[in-house]
């Protein structure tokens, strides 16, 4: 799409995904690094995590005060203002996991002494791979506004939803093998729910990437193809029916 | 319903009126082509380059209208000449500098009762204050004469064409820093030229046919001369003289006169409302 | 984005401080008379250097009054008179040993309807230049390109510098305007409305050519849409019924505003 023709409006919407960019590294690496805690029993990593994420509470308002000001400002309509609406959601859904990943990191400190063996550990390391891979695409799909590789993300987040509930079954099974299992696993249940809902967050975000293009959801329908005419069979029909009323 | 009834009373009327408009106006287009055709019907056959070219004869004999000619020239520039300055000057002040003030209302009035005033009038002003003291008739009185006539149109199309200039316009010079003379000279009177150009043809077209202040200031002459200290032929008094006259060829060319001076007032006319015509057509 | 943002004020909102930014124009306790009725009831104002300021207001505040009084523009029509004192490099502009043409020299204005003058764009240009300055013709052509390249015009004239400064359209008379004043190099320049009478393509690219042009000098402006004054400016002087309402930093008053009866006029509630 050409430029506007006041460069300070293009200038304010590159801020808006610089935001992004920079919440969703952030994000990423908060993601891995508290699951590394987990594995590892890091202590000082987890620390880390929790410090992180208050950078990503500021940059989430940070977004937010400057899409208002945007909004306030500029009157945004069409593409921009699906743009700066897709922006606040997706800051907000980078936002939930930056929570999620501390939260993960919290229970780290929590669990102390009574870390399990590692094979406890092996399928909330794996979801977590399969959780991260998707954050990581679909914040390579928005830099590059890839519309194809939202799609597939989206598509993937059933697999993730299936290694839940697997997991969920092997982690009872490690409980009713062994007692002393018990409280370990169940922190581990917990992380796994944090873990599927990153998944399910980035789930969200590749369908806010689709708003500035479409403006609806893909949940209802498959994108449209191009019309040559614009159809206005839907407002004839609408105004029939409005006459007869 | 009662609204048709009215609406086609309506309808009526307009058509009544519509046909009386018509029928006026071709009342008057009738006399102005019945005065045209008989001009040209009675003056075209004179019309032959003797006509410019030999001076004016005793009866009996050929001749033209040369000096009429060029003496109705020199007196008609010399009016343009002197009283175009004055009246553009009066005008000017009267838009730009004075436009509320007691001066410029007691000069607009005078200004409008000298635009219709008797041209006789004037001649007989002229006559008492140059030809009197200088003890003969002169082309000097005559000019002078015409230029009395000349200063209202100028002032009167000067001062509304000035006004007519947006005030915005001498607001965004003033903005620049212009003082109150360039901003009158480089932007009011650019904005202006187109119409005070007009009001200056159109004074010209005025004076060209005046017979009367002629009569008393610079007479006529039968002979050439340029002198302007001396009487000077013109077109119009030749007119009169000869139009009066019982010789035939005298008549003929009293006839063909009249025709030149018409074709060259109507062109005149024709001149200025194009001008305007382009300046407003932007 | 702003890439500086304007400092803020001093704490108790004093308008006599720009916190940090230099002072270009002082208003001190300015009164304003249409013969016998006071417009503007004892206005001060800092108007900062290099910087945007608005006035805003609903019709009748007495915003473009104001703005008429910087160059003295009243001045042109009697019974019209101001007191009180407007400092520019430490004169007062009201004084009345004051040279009207010089002021206005150095504080240029651009008018709400167009005004090119019948002239050719070239000239149109040059007017304000050769008021002032004897230069030479080829210098002339230079400041002229100079000047119509600064207001973003110069591509599209540049082939028809001899063509009447009316025959090209609204958006690009405005900017002619615009060119035309910035050309007489001033140090102030003043908007009134200049957007009011253009399309909304020509707004914008006013409003581009404002952003650019206040790097190097002092801008007013007064505009009636409000969103414009959140766009362009740095500074923001609210007015209602010929008093100073409220003046704050351009962001803080369309965001939080501290008057109620800002707050009503930008939300719509009233004017």
């Amino acid at each position: 799409m050409s430029e506007h023709i006041v460069t300070s409006f293009d200038e304010e919407l590159n801020g808006l995904s610089q935001k992004i960019a920079e919440m969703g590294g952030l994000a990423e690496e908060s993601v891995a690094d508290s699951v590394a805690a987990l594995v590892r029993r890091d202590i000082q990593l987890a620390q880390r995590v929790i410090t992180t994420d208050v950078r990503i509470d500021a940059l989430q308002q940070e977004l937010e005060e400057s899409a208002i000001l945007m909004i306030a400002k500029r009157q945004p309509l069409a593409g921009d203002l699906r743009e700066i609406m897709a922006a606040i959601h997706i800051a907000n859904d980078l936002e939930r996991v930056g929570d999620l990943a501390k939260n993960t990191a919290k229970r780290v400190i929590a669990i102390e002494s009574n870390f399990g063996s590692q094979r406890l550990v092996a399928g909330v390391e794996h979801m977590a791979e399969l959780s991260l891979t998707q954050l990581k695409e679909i914040l390579d799909a928005f830099a590059g506004r890839d519309l194809a590789a939202a799609h597939s993300v989206w598509e993937h987040d059933t697999e993730i939803d299936a290694m839940y509930t697997s997991l969920f079954r092997e982690l009872l099974t490690y409980m009713m093998e062994d007692p002393r299992n018990i409280t370990f696993c169940t922190h581990l249940l917990f992380c796994a729910k944090n873990i599927e809902r990153i998944g399910d967050h980035a789930t969200n975000i590749a369908e806010n990437l689709h708003l500035p293009h479409h403006g609806h959801d893909t949940s209802r329908q498959a994108p449209e193809a191009g019309h040559l005419k614009p159809d206005v069979s839907g407002v004839q029909r609408s105004l029939s029916t409005e006459s007869r009323a | 319903m009662k609204s048709m009834a009215l609406y086609a009373r309506r309808r009526r009327w307009s058509s009544v009126v519509m046909g009386l408009s018509v029928a006026a106006t071709a009342f008057g287009a009738a006399w102005l082509i019945a005065i045209l055709g008989t001009l040209i019907w009675n003056g075209v056959g004179g019309l032959t380059p003797s006509v410019f070219t030999s001076m004016t004869p005793p009866p009996g004999s050929a001749g033209g209208l040369a000096n009429a000619l060029v003496g109705s020239l020199i007196l008609t520039v010399m009016g343009v000449v002197i009283g175009t300055p004055i009246g553009l000057l009066a005008g000017t002040y009267m838009a730009e500098y004075g436009r509320q003030t007691w001066l410029t209302e007691v000069v607009r009035l005078v200004n409008d009762v000298l635009l219709s005033a008797p041209s006789i009038v004037i001649g007989l002003f002229v006559y008492q204050i140059i030809v009197a003291p200088m003890g003969h008739f002169s082309a000097w009185a005559g000019g002078v004469a015409l230029a009395m006539l000349v200063i209202p149109v100028v002032v009167r199309t000067t001062e509304n064409m000035l006004l007519l200039v947006p005030n915005s316009l001498r607001e965004a010079a003033a903005a620049l820093g212009a003082p109150r003379s360039t901003i009158i000279a480089r932007v009011a009177y650019r904005a202006a030229r187109a119409g005070i150009v007009t009001g200056v043809l159109l004074a010209v077209a005025r004076v060209t046919g005046e017979t009367a202040p002629l009569l008393f200031t610079a007479l006529n002459n039968q002979f050439w001369s340029l002198n302007p200290n001396a009487p000077m032929a013109s077109l119009p008094v030749t007119i009169f003289q000869f139009a009066l006259s019982p010789y035939a060829d005298w008549q003929r060319l009293a006839w063909t006169g009249a025709l030149i001076v018409t074709f060259a007032v109507l062109t005149l006319n024709i001149v200025a409302r194009l001008l305007s015509n382009i300046g407003t057509s932007k | 984005m702003n890439d500086a943002a304007p400092p803020g004020l001093a704490p108790d909102r004093a308008p006599s401080q720009l916190g940090g930014s230099a002072t270009k124009i002082t208003i001190k306790d300015l009164r304003f008379y249409y013969g016998d009725s006071l417009a503007l009831k004892g206005i001060s104002l800092p108007l900062a250097d290099r910087k945007v300021t608005a006035f805003i207001g609903p019709s009748g505040c007495g915003k473009s009054t104001l703005l008429r009084v910087l160059n003295r523009m009243y001045d042109l029509y009697p019974r019209q008179r101001a007191e009180g004192e407007v400092v520019l490099d430490r004169e007062n502009l009201l004084d009345p040993a004051q040279d009207l043409n010089l002021l206005r020299a150095k504080v240029g204005m651009v008018f709400q309807k167009p005004t090119p003058f019948p002239m050719t764009i070239f000239d149109n240009i040059a007017f304000g230049i050769q008021l002032y300055e004897r230069i030479s013709r080829g210098e002339l052509a230079d400041r002229v390109e100079a000047a119509l390249t600064k207001a973003a015009l110069w591509g599209e004239v540049k082939d028809k510098l001899g063509a009447n400064g009316l025959s090209i359209s609204g958006g690009q008379q405005q900017r002619l305007c615009i060119a035309r004043t910035i050309a007489a190099k001033p140090e102030v320049v003043l908007l009134d409305e200049p957007c009011s009478a253009l399309d909304p393509i020509s707004t914008s690219k006013i409003e581009e050519l404002i952003d650019e042009l206040k790097a190097e000098y002092t801008i007013v402006i007064v505009t009636h849409n409000m969103q414009q004054a959140a766009r362009v400016s740095d500074y923001t002087a609210f007015m209602y019924l010929g008093e100073l309402v409220e003046f704050d930093v351009t962001d803080k008053i369309f965001t939080a505003p501290s008057d109620r009866r800002t707050q009503d006029y930008i939300t719509g509630r009233f004017g």
